[in-house]
Formats: C-alpha cells, structure tokens, sequence
C-alpha cells in the first residue's frame, strides 16, 4: 500500500501537525518508503495467532483505590506556557 | 595512581572505601574532563554544582561508614530520564525548557545508592533514532577515530574533518562512557538504543528483561518496548549498575515484582556446562566477512570456556525490524499526543486551539518525529488497523514463541553480532531513505520485541580500527547468565583500549 498527498495531509491533520506544501512530496517519498518495508509482513502466514498484548506474562498490580498523591497545583501548572490561578489558559474554545 | 577518570566503577568503590581519594576529588576529575570534552557535544547540560555537592555529601557518608553501593561515583544521565529541578529535554525542542518537578525511578534509585550526577546526556530526539543525528542540541562526535582519520579538535573549539557517529539513541551515553567523561551513564533501549552505541564506542551496553526497571519518570517513546539500562566500560560495572536502577516500583504496572539479583556475583561464574544458541537466521545476506569472523570468534571464546555450542532456528527474526516499525510508531503517536502547547513545553500561537496544537507541533518535533507519528498514525487510523497493527502484533507473538522453543530445548543464552557494522560518519547514512538507518537495529530489534534481556560486550576492531560488539539474549530476568557470559568473551577480548583524549 501507499499514500497520496492528500492521504499524507490527512494523517498530519489527524497527527495535529501542521505541513507545508514543500514538505508534502518529501514526507509521502519517506512514509512510503517505510510501508514497502513494512509489506514483506504480508508474508507471513498469522492464521489463529493472538496478538500480542503483554510481553512478559504477570497479573497487573492492584492497588487500593485511594488517593495517594496529589494536592500540589502550582506544581502542575509550573511549566505551562500560559496559566491564571492554577488553570492552564488555551485559545477560547466555546464561542 | 592511574587517572581518576580512567577508573571502572569497581575500582572507583574499591578507591574510595580505602580512601585512596575522595568522591570530591573524583567528581571534579570529571567536571574537568567534560569541560574540556564540549567539542563532542556528549553532554546537553552539564550539572557540575550539582555534582560537587552530591560528592561532598558522599564523602561524609564515607567518613561515617555508611557507603552505599554506589557512595560517590560519578555518573550521566541521558536527557530521557526526568530530573527533579534539571531541565529534561528528551532532545527536542517542544520540551522547552521543561523542569521536571520530580524525580525519575531510575535515577532515584541511583541517587538513593549513593551516586553522583555529572549532568544530562544528549540523545536522539525521543530516543528516535540509531545515530544520534535527530538531536535538537546537534549530533554527538564519536570518540573514536577511523585510523588515518583527519578528525582533529580546531582552533575554534570545534570538532573538524569526518567525525564518526556514536550510535543512538544513546549516543551521549555511549560517547561519555568511552571519552571517560564518566564513570557509567543511564540510557534507553526501544529497538538497540543501548546496544548499538555500546558497540559502536566499544562499551559494554545491556538492556534488561521489560519490567525489570521501572519505567516512571523517563520519557515515554513506545511503553511496550522502553526499557533502561547502563552503558559502563566493563561488563562488571555494569552489572553493579543495573542492581541500583532495577527493582518494583508501586508507579509502574509493568515493573515486575520480583527480587533484583545480586547481579556483580554472577559475573565470575563463566559458562561452563551452559546451552549457547547460534540463531542461523542472524547470519544475513551480505554480511560483512569481520562480523562473521567476530561471531565465530566469540563462538569459540564461550566453547573454550566450556559452554557447548549449538546453532538453533528463530524463523521469524526477518520480520521483526518491520514488525518493530509499525509497533513503535503506533505507540509514539499516542504517547506523544501529550505535547500539545498547553500543560508544557513550547507553544506556539494560533487562531483556534487546533492551529495552536497543529502549529507547536510542528515547530517543536523534529523530521524523524513527524515521520514516526505520522506513520503510527496511519497504522492505528480506521481501515489500517487490522492490516498493519494487529497483523505486527500477531507476529510479535510469533517472535517471541521462536525464542520460547529454543529456550525450552535448553539453551541458556544466545549469541549474535550486536551490529551489521561499525560506526560510520555523520551525514553519511539515511538522509534520502529513513530504511537504511533502521537497518542498523536489526540484530537488537527482536529483542525488545520479545521483552528479553540482551547485552552488547566489545569484541574485537574492524580493519578501521573501530570497536565491534557481540550480543547475548537471555532468557527472561536472568540478566545473570549474560553477565556471566558477557564476562568471558571480555575477558578472552581483552579490555578495549579506549581513544586518547585528542578533543581536549
């Protein structure tokens, strides 16, 4: 499989990642390249084969359902690029 | 005395309990050897206060008697692990100027043991990379020269001529290590982001078993494959290494609950009567004559030493670097979701939210980044993913139960070449095809695909003069039979002779 330059656009939309028009050709010649590497996978025969979820077998850990962190706001928003009274502040979103 | 930056951490320990010197005066051995060594490029921050305090706090435990197991020993740290109150940047710009208000796992349990840090280690962007050439702080110049090389520090300060790359991701790690710019460094291993720039700087590198370091605190690239682990010059050190930074931590699910070895026992018990595998499907086509001949080699250092040889079948072992390009970008683009411009890192402006998301994306992740996203992306997006994501899913587990039959037919450990080759120059592999870089992992790939542990050990020079290195796998969390096999080819190779300090 390949993709067109409308399809690269599409996955930098969804990716949220702004392309320019120069970069389009660059980046379709490099994800294609990948995706003729990544062909060869056709190959193999994956009848009846579980995929993988865990690669070494364990229980997940429990823990008990309490808060054990937390309570430190201005810790949270310390390296945020814009803040006002422990909130993070972002384009207005609801007009 | 010898050169306190010549010193193996072994020794270091052994120096500063019999109070030869102090962890002061070991310390600012270093703070001066990185300064003098900013042409490499090997460190992204250099934390010398730091340091110097850490020791001094060193030497009074000394003096009370309660040194810890790495009381004074002076070590980096790749940018990926998060340092309370010192920048970590991941080496990218959308991190900005993030400072970290806590403190990774790993390098917790390192500090918690005693050691000292030098500082913060450059690396390829979000670990993406086998070269260390994603880096937004620049590449990393190898330490090691091509004999004949015109590679010379300049007048300005600068590194001129055709300089070598270390490897990646950690390739300030690995350079660090070998220009004795400290004693061991963490790194990070997805797909051979330890083992390859050990091998290529003539290091010992080893990626332990998923789960057995915590994985909290350190940059996420693709959770299912990142493990950490030592880069160190001797096998040794790195087996005291790996014992400070493993063990359960309660903030990773996927770190094992299991008790952490004594790992530096197991370096002298040698490999006889033990099972080594010799996967036939590792010997690739076009294979250069020196890696076979390094391979043989090794193979019969660990018969010499009583192991008996026998060639075993990984069938899948072709598809895992393929399968691994669709795995880890798929991850990476959900990990990486988070640099949004709004909780940290850079931002840049836009109209609208989306522009404002869209716009610090693409100002703040590198080429290989974007590319990687993009791709894991397109792999997870509706119509693909049963075709590529579940299908490299499914042969993930097909790699791995080739490593379960052979472990079940006995064999202890596995050996292999660690790389295709050696080092090669900056600039000189994957600019018009991202393929021929990722080429590089192929022998270390399968590895994390199948959770194993996998050590790189130096093995021997090509007729350049540049280090190459030998892989062992091992079965899971019995890191102890690499050590102990990883001891005996160093040993029958005899320590590599590191390069002299020409960019100083």
């Amino acid at each position: 499989m390949s993709v067109d330059q409308k399809t690269v656009r599409r996955i930098a939309h969804l990716a949220r990642i702004a392309v320019t028009d120069e970069e389009v050709p660059h980046l379709q010649g490099e994800l294609n390249a990948i995706l003729s590497f990544v062909e060869q996978l056709n190959e193999v025969n994956v009848d009846g084969i579980e995929p993988m979820t865990s690669v070494t077998p364990m229980t997940m850990k429990k823990r008990q359902d309490g808060v054990t962190d937390g309570g430190y706001p201005d810790k949270i928003v310390m390296n945020a690029p814009a803040t006002e009274d422990n909130f993070f502040l972002v384009p207005k979103v609801v007009e | 005395m010898t050169e306190l930056t010549h010193l193996t951490i072994a020794e270091a320990r052994d120096g500063l309990k019999a109070k030869s010197f102090s962890a002061t005066e070991l310390a600012k051995a270093h703070v001066d050897a990185i300064e003098k060594a900013r042409a490499l490029n090997a460190y992204v921050l250099e934390t010398p206060e730091k340091a110097l305090a850490m020791a001094k706090a060193s030497d009074e435990k000394i003096a009370r008697g309660e040194a810890r197991a790495l009381e004074g020993i002076p070590l980096g740290v790749k940018d990926l692990f998060c340092t309370e109150g010192v920048v970590s940047t991941a080496g990218s710009k959308i991190l900005g100027n993030f400072t970290p208000p806590y403190e990774s796992t790993v390098t917790r349990n390192l500090w918690d043991d005693g050691a000292v840090m030098l500082g913060k280690l450059n690396m390829d962007e979000f670990a993406m990379g086998s070269s260390n050439e994603t880096s937004a702080f620049g590449p990393v110049v190898s330490p090691w020269r091509r004999e004949g090389s015109n590679v010379s520090a300049g007048v300005s300060g600068a590194v001129e001529g055709t300089h070598l790359v270390p490897g990646g991701s950690s390739g300030g790690s690995a350079a660090a290590v070998a220009a004795r710019l400290c004693l061991g460094a963490t790194a990070t291993d997805t797909g051979g982001s330890i083992r390859q720039p050990a091998a290529f700087t003539g290091t010992v590198g080893i990626k332990p078993t998923y789960g057995r370091v915590s994985r909290w605190g350190t940059v996420a690239f693709a959770s299912s494959l990142d493990q950490a682990g030592p880069i160190t010059r001797t096998v040794r050190d790195s087996a005291i290494m790996l014992r400070s930074m493993s063990g359960a931590d309660p903030k990773d699910t996927t770190c094992a609950d299991l008790p952490v070895p004594d790992f530096e026992a197991a370096v002298s018990r040698g490999v006889k009567g033990l099972k080594i595998g010799i996967p036939k499907e590792y010997r690739i086509d076009g294979m250069s004559a020196e890696i076979e001949k390094l391979w043989h080699q090794g193979t019969e250092w660990l018969r010499a030493a009583g192991a008996e040889i026998v060639e075993v079948s990984l069938p899948h072992t072709r598809y895992a670097l393929p399968a691994y390009y669709i795995v880890a970008p798929a991850e990476a683009s959900s990990n990486l979701a988070r640099y949004d411009g709004v909780r940290y890192g850079l931002r840049e402006n836009g109209k609208d939210i989306l522009d404002l998301y869209e716009r610090t994306r693409a100002a703040g992740f590198g080429r290989e980044v974007k590319r990687r996203i993009m791709i894991g992306t397109y792999v997870l997006s509706a119509g693909y993913y049963d075709a590529y994501y579940v299908r490299a899913q499914k042969i993930r587990t097909l790699i791995k139960r080739d490593f379960e039959e052979v472990y079940a037919q006995g064999v202890h450990a596995i050996l292999t070449p660690a790389t295709p080759s050696a080092a090669f120059g900056i600039g000189e592999k994957g600019s018009d095809d991202p393929v021929e870089m990722y080429l590089n992992d192929i022998f270390t790939v399968t590895v994390n695909m199948a959770g194993l542990p996998g050590i790189a050990v130096p093995a021997g020079l090509d007729a350049q003069g540049l280090p190459l290195g030998l892989q062992l796998i091992g079965r899971a969390f019995d890191e102890e039979t690499l050590f102990a096999a990883g001891q005996v080819i160093e040993d029958a190779a005899g320590r590599v002779s590191l390069p002299q300090p020409w960019w100083a």
